[in-house]
């Protein structure tokens, strides 16, 4: 039976996150030729919605109210809600980010129904559709199914290949009134200290230091380098405890894990818990003084050496490349 | 102040995990609080300590679960529930957990309940807003401060690296995110008083639960480990000239640069 499936769609900073896309090109394989129905809920968003319909939607839901401005577990939900009201789907697909996280638990409270998180690979469709989830921190995985009544699933960042852009794809945009009220959350205040933009679990590449970066101004040629890559930084757990960087930049069994096309550790020895949270990264890059490291176990690349000497050589060699591209 | 951690029993983070018969093996491993909630059973008892009150520890196992029940006790939580569902269920998933913890809490009028943000061995992060929910009280996820102030609440709450400012009340649910506080180690009066501390064990029956209430609404079907990786190349030479190559190598060979 094809499925009529709703996926919610995020912007950050003015802009549709990528992982809605891959939210996208999951739902379309779950729907097993049914109905693919972006929601995008907010205080403007109509313009999102021919990306998300270019990619793959085959319509737009959107609900739009002042109270929408930010994200409230309460507000959100409510549109939410709203939308699946209308529409009555088999299958819901939100993206694994914070506010997936925080939010869709809630709705599949709200539903009685399962839900399966922190998907990274969907085989088959439709009914047979199995989701292939991380445990242990990446340490193992596991294949889950939905047993019955609606399919509810959060895919992670990064795994899940959006479909390619048809510019000549058009489709249905239409709005849902909703009362959104009773907040009982107030963001007084948003400070923001990922201060290049690029979220670690979203980013492409990941430029992570560890205890032998030795300082926190250690840890700025590793920003420029991960700036010129168009990624963010990362740490181990011993950065942190050393107070090099902050605790939100921890890539671990406790922390962040990490699934980038390019991941490059530098002074990083590889703890286990470490290795959880970075070892599924596509291609990895290993750079520390000791041969020993455990880290090279895992590197597909490694280069033994003082980093102080290698990231500088290594910020002009993509300096260079970067150079070539543009002439 | 009514206080109440959910905790989870979790095999060590420096385990290596093996799989035996399909499933994960757990003969010999060792196994602690899940780290994000020692965090939440730390903040309970400063709350506690600031407010007064009493903390009740919450977890749903085995047996087992008892030693890591003892350890919060010992850190300083007054009194242990221990919800053993081995003789009920033989699968579980987060809707059954939830409605196991919710239909517990129902009428026990709690201000503040507070949990990890996830366990390091499902990793899902379900729990906590599901329990809410189902309460119809409030949560915030993923907090670096907890401020109370009366019935007023002010949290800091970690959103992907920013810090969010939120003002909320109580009752409450919050989930903790590493940064809230240096979890306290039990000390050896705390440990012996933690032997006297009452620990409450139920069963689904006590909840006036049927297995079918509970039943999952998921299946595992296969645990697998992922497929070992293949050594890499360390390079040699110069190392200006092992910088070239790399960077040659991520982008003509790997082709992510």
């Amino acid at each position: 039976m094809s499925k009529k499936v709703l996926v919610l769609g995020e912007t950050r900073e003015g802009a549709l996150r990528n992982v809605s896309l891959e939210a996208v090109a999951a739902a379309k394989q779950i729907s097993g030729g049914g109905e693919v129905v972006g929601v995008l809920l907010g205080d403007s968003v109509q313009s999102f919605a021919s990306e998300m319909i270019q990619y793959g939607a085959d319509r737009i839901v959107t609900v739009e109210h002042a109270n929408l401005k930010q994200y409230t577990s309460d507000g959100y939900s409510q549109g939410f809600m709203a939308v699946y009201e209308q529409e009555s789907p088999e299958a819901i697909v939100f993206g694994h980010t914070a506010l997936g996280k925080d939010l869709s638990p809630k709705i599949a409270s709200k539903l009685s129904s399962g839900l399966i998180s922190d998907v990274t690979a969907i085989e088959g469709e439709d009914d047979d559709a199995v989701f292939i989830r991380p445990i242990y921190s990446g340490k193992a995985f596991e294949k889950v199914k939905s047993k019955e009544g609606l399919l509810f699933v959060t895919i992670r960042p990064n795994n899940i290949s959006t479909l390619e852009k048809d510019e000549s794809r058009t489709g249905d945009v239409s709005s849902v009134e909703a009362d959104i009220k009773d907040l009982r959350t107030i963001i007084a205040e948003v400070v923001r200290k990922s201060t290049e933009g690029v979220d670690m679990s979203e980013a492409k590449v990941v430029v992570a230091g560890g205890r032998g970066v030795r300082s926190a101004e250690g840890f700025e040629p590793l920003q420029e380098l991960a700036n010129l890559l168009g990624g963010a930084i990362g740490a181990s757990r011993g950065a942190c405890d050393a107070d090099y960087c902050d605790y939100s930049l921890q890539i671990g069994q406790t922390g962040k894990v990490i699934t980038p096309d390019l991941y490059i550790g530098v002074g990083i020895s590889g703890a286990i818990q470490h290795m959880a949270g970075m070892s599924n990264s596509k291609i990895i890059v290993a750079i520390n003084k000791d041969p020993e490291a455990e880290i090279f176990k895992v590197a597909d690349y490694g280069i033994v050496g003082d980093l102080f000497e290698v990231i500088p050589l290594m910020i002009e060699e993509v300096k260079k490349l970067k150079a070539k591209k543009v002439s | 102040m009514n206080i109440y951690v959910l905790v989870k029993r979790t095999f060590d983070t420096e385990e290596r995990i093996t799989i035996k018969n399909g499933e994960i093996a757990d003969d010999g491993a060792e196994f602690i609080i899940n780290p994000y909630d020692e965090y939440a059973i730390e903040e309970a008892i400063t709350v506690r300590d600031e407010h007064g009150g009493e903390v009740t520890v919450l977890t749903i196992g085995n047996e087992d679960a008892e030693k890591q029940l003892r350890t919060a006790l010992a850190m300083g939580a007054d009194k242990a529930v221990l919800i053993n569902t081995e003789d009920d269920l033989d699968e579980m998933d987060e809707f059954s957990a939830a409605k196991i913890i919710g239909e517990y809490l129902k009428d026990k009028d709690p201000d503040l309940i507070l949990a990890g943000n996830v366990a390091i061995d499902g990793g899902s992060g379900q729990i906590g807003p599901r329990v809410a929910e189902l309460l119809n009280i409030n949560y915030v996820t993923t907090i670096t401060k907890l401020e109370i102030d009366g019935t007023d609440v002010k949290i800091v709450r970690d959103v992907e690296g920013d810090s969010e400012m939120i003002e909320t009340s109580l009752p409450l649910l919050v989930t903790a995110q590493q940064g809230l506080n240096e979890p306290r180690y039990p000390s050896l009066p705390g440990i012996m008083k933690a032997k006297r501390k009452p620990l409450e064990e139920l069963e689904l029956d006590d909840l006036d639960l049927d297995e079918d209430d509970v039943e999952a609404k998921t299946e595992t079907i296969e645990i697998f480990l992922p497929a070992a990786k293949a050594a890499g190349r360390v390079l040699e030479g110069e190392i200006a000239d092992q910088v070239k190559e790399l960077v040659d190598l991520l982008k003509n060979e790997a082709k992510v640069i």
